[in-house]
């Protein structure tokens, strides 16, 4: 029962009102049942949500740190790539 | 109040307190000897998860413990509060089955010991619910969602022992012989659980048992392991006869209203 060799898991948990599953955490699980059964103790206690997604975090892949200047600071001046140019009509509502 | 009106209402039954009192009160102390137990395993779980999950489920049945304290007291009728019921009775005087007062032992004995009452307690509450008791019925429909949930992860951890590595159907094997004795107690009805089965309050217990028995031989084969057949069952702790663990546990829960009697914080 030695934690080490359980995989890691990490935990999306989609609230009442939310439309989408937000990354909470993770835990250690030997399997996809139990993690989501961990998932429910340790993340749903307080009514945080009504749904659970559970991935193993070895398949998640990201992007690397150091790339980071690379990837993302060219986005920084390219205000055209807002929508915010255009003139919205009055009768268009909930933009 | 009603005095011998055994005669065969529903309704009569459900507002005759001498009858109900009693087994209230058993439904009461089985609940919290068991939370109690759970409860000692805080800050000593194999994992943190299952640390979290066992005190999920100790308050769960720690709730459930005193909506029947609270209704016990109310059906007693002589001022005893659900903390006097819980804190100042004597072993003698508690009515819970002798298995849920056994020690934790390792973790495979505390998962056998909890799929054992989750899968009597999931069952029963299911019928209370619909019971003709409206206090009883109602905290039923309330504790039967999260019992539903315990006996679903006790379950899966007798399947993970029990087909897991050498080490956890060892120990499985082992909580097998030590408790499964002890099951019977919760299907074989004292006399107050059988005059409440007489006029319909409490289910016949032989009609929960076709659904435990499927539950648990479906278990077992997930789990690979061979339904143990010994039928012995040990009788004592719902007519007051307790192991002597019962008084240790007792000792320790009650020992600030016993020392500081009335504290409150």
């Amino acid at each position: 029962m030695n934690q080490s060799e359980w995989p890691l898991w990490e935990v999306f948990i989609r609230s009442k009102q939310g439309l989408d599953h937000k990354h909470v955490g993770s835990l250690h699980a030997a399997d996809a049942t139990m993690a989501v059964q961990n998932a429910r103790d340790v993340y749903t206690r307080r009514l945080e949500g009504v749904s659970i997604w559970v991935v193993e975090s070895k398949h998640i892949h990201a992007s690397n740190p150091d790339d980071a200047d690379a990837f993302f600071d060219p986005a920084a001046d390219k205000v055209y790539r807002h929508p915010t140019f255009y003139e919205v009509p009055d009768s268009i509502k909930h933009m | 109040m009603l005095t011998q009106d055994l005669s065969g209402t529903k309704a009569a039954a459900a507002t005759e307190p001498s009858l109900l009192f009693p087994y209230v009160l058993q439904l009461a102390d089985t609940s919290l000897i068991l939370a109690h137990r759970l409860s000692e395993w805080c800050g000593h779980g194999p994992i943190l998860e299952q640390d979290l999950a066992m005190a999920n489920i100790a308050l769960d049945l720690l709730g459930e413990a005193r909506s029947y304290y609270q209704y016990a007291a109310e059906l007693e009728g002589q001022g005893r509060t659900e903390d006097d019921l819980a804190y100042l009775r004597s072993a003698v005087e508690y009515r819970n089955p002798l298995l849920v007062e056994q020690p934790n032992g390792d973790f495979a004995h505390t998962i056998l010991r909890q799929f054992l009452f989750d899968n009597f307690h999931y069952h029963l509450l299911r019928k209370l619910k619909d019971g003709p008791d409206a206090q009883l019925a109602a905290i039923a429909e309330k504790s039967v969602k999260e019992a539903a949930y315990h006996l679903k992860w006790s379950s899966e951890w007798v399947i993970r022992l029990g087909d897991g590595t050498d080490e956890s159907r060892k120990r499985l094997d082992k909580a097998i012989a030590t408790l499964w004795r002890f099951a019977g107690e919760l299907t074989t009805p004292t006399a107050a659980e059988t005059a409440l089965q007489e006029i319909g309050v409490l289910p016949d217990y032989a009609t929960l048992l076709p659904e435990m028995q499927a539950h648990t031989e479906h278990v077992f084969a997930e789990a690979n392991v061979p339904l143990p057949t010994a039928v012995f069952a040990q009788l004592g702790g719902k007519t007051g006869r307790h192991s002597e663990h019962l008084g240790y546990l007792l000792s320790e829960l009650q020992y600030m209203q016993r020392t500081y009697p009335g504290l409150t914080w």
